[in-house]
C-alpha cells in the first residue's frame, strides 16, 4: 500500500466515510501495525492543528469586524486619565530632570567647597553690632532742628554713628563693658544713656580673643552712676536658667528674655553659651542677666543658619579680662560690685533699675 | 443593535451560553462591553489603542478557547477573568518591549492566570508555525489546503476551481501538498 493510499484511507477512517467491511481491516491493521497507528495519530494531530488555525483566523476576522464598528478614538479620551502637568513632565522627561538636578547639586557643593563655606562654621556666625542708616538717622537730625527745639542730647553736634552696640557699667565711676567687635577700628567712641544723653568714652582694655573691650567713660559732663545694683557672677549658669538681657538693637532700649540653652557653641567653643533669647544686631555687648540679676554673660552673636540661637560670652573671661587691664591705664578705681541688689525683685523691677546702667555705645569711623 | 442593548452588560452565563451557540450577536456584546475597561488599563500603562486591540482580542480567544473547550467554570466574574489575563499579557508586552517600570496602574481586580496564559501560547507558537508553513507552500497547494481542510470543501469543488481532469489527479495532488506542509511545519524549531 503506498502512502498515497494509506493517507486517503487514514481520512476516510477519520471522517467516518468508510463502509463497515473496510473499518474493520483498517483497524486491524492499525492494531498490527505500529507505523499506521502512529501515521493515524499524527495525521489527526496535525489536520486538527490546520483546522483550528483556520477556526483562530476566523476568529480573528470576526473580532477585527466587530472592533472596527467601535469609535475608539472618542473612547479614548473618555478612559485617558490625565495627569497633571508636572506628573507628565516628570514621566517624559524624569532622566533629563535627574540628570540636571545631579548636575546642579555637584556644582552647588562644589562652589562650597571651593569657596570654604562648607568647612567654616564661622560663616554662619553674625556678630551683633549694628550697622546704623545713616540716611535714617540724618532725616531723623533734620526732623529734629526742622521742629525748632533744641535737641536733647547735651553734645547735638554729635554726628550720627556708624555702628551700635550696647554695653553695660562695670562701676559707678564709668567703667563699662562691650563687645570687641563692637569697638573694633573705632575712631571715637560715645555711650547713650536711657535718657539720651552722650558721653565720650575711651577704650582702655581689650581682648579681642574674647570678644571683650573695657571702656571707660571720660566726659566732663559725666556724673556718678551711684551704686551698681548687680555683681558679675563667677559661677557658670546652669542649663534651662531662665535669662535676659537689655540692649539697644533699635533706638530705644530692648528687653529680650529666654532661657541658657548650652554651655558650648556649636563649634565645640566653651567660653560662650548657646541662649534662646532673641536677639538682634545692636544687642552686642548687652548683660546678660539670670533671675537674680547676676550677670552670667555678654552678648556677642547668633548663629545664622540655626533659628533662635544666639550667643553670649561666659561671665569669668569677662571677670578675667578685667584682672587683665594694665594698672597703669585705669586713670580711676575699678573695684567690681560684689552685693546683688536685685535678687528679691520682679522681672520688671529688675529691668527699671538696670536701665541706668545698661549704654547704647556708638562706634565712629571713617 | 440598539442603545439600550449596548449599554446593559449582557449576564455571564448569557456570555457563555451564546459563544457555545456561536452566536454573533453575543461576541459583539461581550467584545463592546469590556473593550473600554481594557483600552483604559492599556493606554494609561504606556501603551495605545492599537496594542489595547492586539492585547484585548488575545484575551478574548483565551476566553472564547476556554468557553469552547467546555472547561470554563463561572467561579469569578467575567470582567474579573478578561482584565487579569489582559493585565497578564500586558506585563509580558511590557518587559518584552523593555517599558515595564515595575509598576502597573490598575483600575480593577485580578487573578493569577499564569497557566492559561501559557497554555494559550503555546497554541499560539504552533499556529505561527502553521502560517508561516502554509506561506512558504505557495499556490495552488495553500489554497487546496485551505479549502479542503479548513473550509472542508468537497474534492469535487476543488476539482473545478483548478480546472483539473479528473478528482484522481486532484487526489494526488492534494497528497503531494500535504506532505510538503507537514515537512515544511516539522522542519521549523
Amino acid at each position: 500500500m503506498s502512502d498515497n493510499q494509506l493517507t486517503e484511507f487514514i481520512e476516510r477512517y477519520l471522517d467516518g466515510s468508510m463502509t463497515a467491511e473496510e473499518r474493520v481491516q483498517f483497524e486491524l491493521l492499525r492494531k498490527n501495525d505500529a507505523a499506521v497507528e502512529s501515521k493515524v495519530t499524527e495525521h489527526a494531530k496535525f489536520i486538527g492543528l490546520l483546522k483550528q488555525y483556520g477556526e483562530r483566523l476566523e476568529l480573528e476576522n470576526r473580532l477585527n469586524a466587530i472592533h472596527n464598528e467601535i469609535d475608539v478614538h472618542a473612547l479614548k479620551e473618555e478612559v485617558m486619565i490625565h495627569p497633571v502637568w508636572i506628573v507628565r513632565l516628570w514621566r517624559n522627561h524624569h532622566s533629563k530632570i535627574s540628570v540636571a538636578a545631579s548636575v546642579m547639586i555637584f556644582a552647588v557643593l562644589s562652589v562650597l567647597i571651593v569657596t570654604g563655606k562648607l568647612s567654616n562654621e564661622r560663616s554662619k556666625y553674625e556678630e551683633l553690632k549694628g550697622q546704623i542708616k545713616t540716611i535714617n538717622d540724618k532725616v531723623k537730625h533734620i526732623n529734629v532742628n526742622a521742629g525748632g527745639r533744641t535737641p536733647v542730647r547735651p553734645k547735638a553736634t554729635t554726628p550720627p554713628a556708624n555702628f551700635r552696640g550696647t554695653g553695660f557699667a562695670l562701676t559707678s565711676n564709668g567703667y563699662l563693658a562691650t563687645d570687641y567687635h563692637v569697638i573694633k577700628n573705632a575712631d571715637s567712641v560715645y555711650v547713650q544713656n536711657a535718657a539720651g544723653e552722650s558721653f565720650h568714652a575711651k577704650v582702655i582694655y581689650t581682648e579681642p580673643q574674647y570678644d571683650l573691650a573695657i571702656l571707660q567713660i571720660n566726659d566732663p559732663s559725666f556724673k556718678n552712676l551711684g551704686p551698681i545694683p548687680y555683681n558679675v557672677k563667677r559661677a557658670e549658669g546652669d542649663l534651662g536658667e531662665s535669662v535676659y538681657t537689655l540692649g539697644y538693637p533699635a533706638d530705644n532700649m530692648v528687653y529680650g528674655g529666654g532661657y541658657l540653652a548650652s554651655a558650648a557653641n556649636y563649634s565645640g567653643d566653651t567660653t560662650e553659651y548657646v541662649i534662646s533669647v532673641p536677639v538682634n544686631p545692636g544687642n552686642s555687648g548687652g548683660p546678660l542677666l539670670d533671675e537674680k540679676g547676676n550677670v552670667i554673660g555678654v552678648i556677642t552673636a547668633r548663629q545664622t543658619q540655626v533659628a533662635g540661637a544666639y550667643f553670649a560670652k561666659k561671665s569669668t573671661y569677662l571677670l578675667k579680662a578685667i584682672q587683665n587691664i594694665p594698672t597703669d591705664s585705669l586713670s580711676k578705681t575699678l573695684n567690681l560690685n560684689t552685693k546683688n541688689k536685685l535678687a528679691g525683685l520682679s522681672r520688671t523691677q529688675q529691668s527699671s533699675k538696670l536701665k541706668n546702667y545698661v549704654f547704647m555705645v556708638k562706634v565712629y569711623n571713617q | 443593535m440598539n442603545k439600550d442593548l449596548k449599554a446593559s452588560a449582557p449576564t455571564d452565563s448569557e456570555i457563555v451560553l451564546g459563544i457555545l451557540n456561536n452566536s454573533e450577536v453575543v461576541l459583539k456584546r461581550l467584545y463592546t462591553t469590556y473593550f473600554p475597561m481594557i483600552l483604559q488599563l492599556i493606554i494609561n500603562n504606556n501603551g495605545d489603542e492599537d496594542d489595547a486591540k492586539d492585547i484585548y482580542q488575545e484575551a478574548i480567544i483565551v476566553l472564547y478557547n476556554k468557553i469552547k473547550a467546555g472547561d470554563f467554570e463561572l467561579n469569578s466574574k467575567l470582567k474579573t477573568y478578561i482584565y487579569s489575563v489582559c493585565r497578564r499579557l500586558w506585563l509580558k508586552r511590557l518587559s518584552q518591549m523593555n517599558r515595564y517600570g515595575g509598576d502597573i496602574r490598575d483600575f480593577e481586580e485580578h487573578l493569577p492566570v499564569e497557566e492559561e496564559i501559557d497554555n494559550h501560547n503555546d497554541r499560539d507558537i504552533q499556529f505561527g508555525k502553521m502560517e508561516s508553513a502554509l506561506q512558504l507552500l505557495g499556490e495552488p497547494c495553500k489554497t487546496i489546503m485551505e479549502d479542503f481542510y479548513i473550509k472542508n470543501r468537497s474534492m469535487q469543488e476543488i476539482c473545478e476551481r483548478f480546472g483539473y481532469t479528473n478528482a484522481d489527479n486532484a487526489k494526488t495532488q492534494k497528497y503531494k501538498c500535504l506532505q510538503r506542509l507537514k515537512k515544511l511545519f516539522f522542519q521549523q524549531k
